[in-house]
């Protein structure tokens, strides 16, 4: 098989591992996310030990795959490369947590969750698929 | 409001790490789930295969979990519509802007001690923790 059919069968195992991850988290959950976030009320830790347990994984997988001269099934490692921090970074992130806080998802939870079929989840991606169409909108110069 | 469930949490979180570590070790690729969805807006045909591929994984993995474990209470969604459209669309321009979500800076970034990660990472828990504040306790 030619390596980039082999790129999208890798990317297609690794949305299945992360889908799976996700759902056996809680975290899809809105309702589970909300009771992490809401540190003031009945507060469910659950989150911490989620991002705890991936960062298990991913500290020494970015510490030591970098390290070789090039991924299994591609030419270079695409990482990003920018260090400053700017408004656009910093504006963004608040956007981000504002609805994040409003609603409880994240895009990861949400676009896992469109299985479901469930009005507000088909709701909320359309309209993330709209704010992120107009972000590209009005950024159409900044590159990535 | 929910329980706290540690174990399948952190079996969970292990699960997410080994596919941003596969993604890592065989395509070279940060597996940020709004670039990767962001990117399919912008169609570059060498990038939209895996970016669809993945998507489709995402929701495959989920959907497994569902039918598997019977969990009828796996997605409950709080928020009166029009909040939904509301946060949606902040999620969606506010990702973007700030160049990644709760995956490719909380995850992939906090990994690589990337300054900029870490402090987009701490703004959004930190806003979003205000506005559940906010919503639940002041308004």
């Amino acid at each position: 098989m030619a390596s980039g059919a082999l790129r999208v069968l890798a990317a297609l195992v690794s949305g299945v591992i992360f889908g799976l991850g996700l759902a056996i988290s809680g975290m899809m959950n809105p309702a589970k996310v909300i009771g992490f976030l809401d540190v003031a009320g009945d507060w469910d830790p659950t989150l911490a030990f989620v991002m705890g347990g991936a960062l298990l994984v991913t500290i020494p997988a970015f510490r030591f795959i970098p390290k070789r001269t090039r991924p299994v099934l591609d030419k270079e490692f695409s990482m990003p490369t920018k260090n400053s921090l700017d408004a656009p970074l910093i504006g963004g992130a608040a956007i981000f947590g504002v609805g994040w806080g409003l609603v409880g998802l994240c895009p990861g939870p949400a676009v896992a969750a469109l299985g479901t079929g469930l009005v507000p989840i088909l709701l909320f991606v359309a309209a993330m698929l709209v704010g992120m169409a107009a972000h590209a909108r009005l950024f159409t110069n900044s590159k990535e | 409001m929910t329980d706290f469930t540690p174990v399948s949490g952190l079996l969970g979180g292990v699960l997410i790490g080994l596919a941003v570590a596969l993604m890592l070790i065989l395509n070279g690729r940060i597996a940020g789930i709004s670039g990767i969805v962001g990117g399919l807006l912008t169609l570059k045909f060498r990038e939209t295969a895996w970016r669809a591929a993945f998507v489709a994984g995402l929701v495959l993995g989920a959907l497994a979990y569902i039918l598997v474990a019977d969990d009828a209470s796996a997605v409950q969604v709080l928020a009166p519509l029009p909040v939904v459209v509301v946060g949606g669309l902040l999620v969606g321009f506010g990702t973007r802007l700030g160049s990644g979500c709760t995956s490719g800076h909380g995850l992939c970034g906090m990994a690589r001690f990337s300054r900029r990660s870490m402090v987009a990472t701490a703004t959004f828990f930190g806003v979003a923790m205000l506005t559940v504040f906010l919503t639940h306790h002041v308004l």
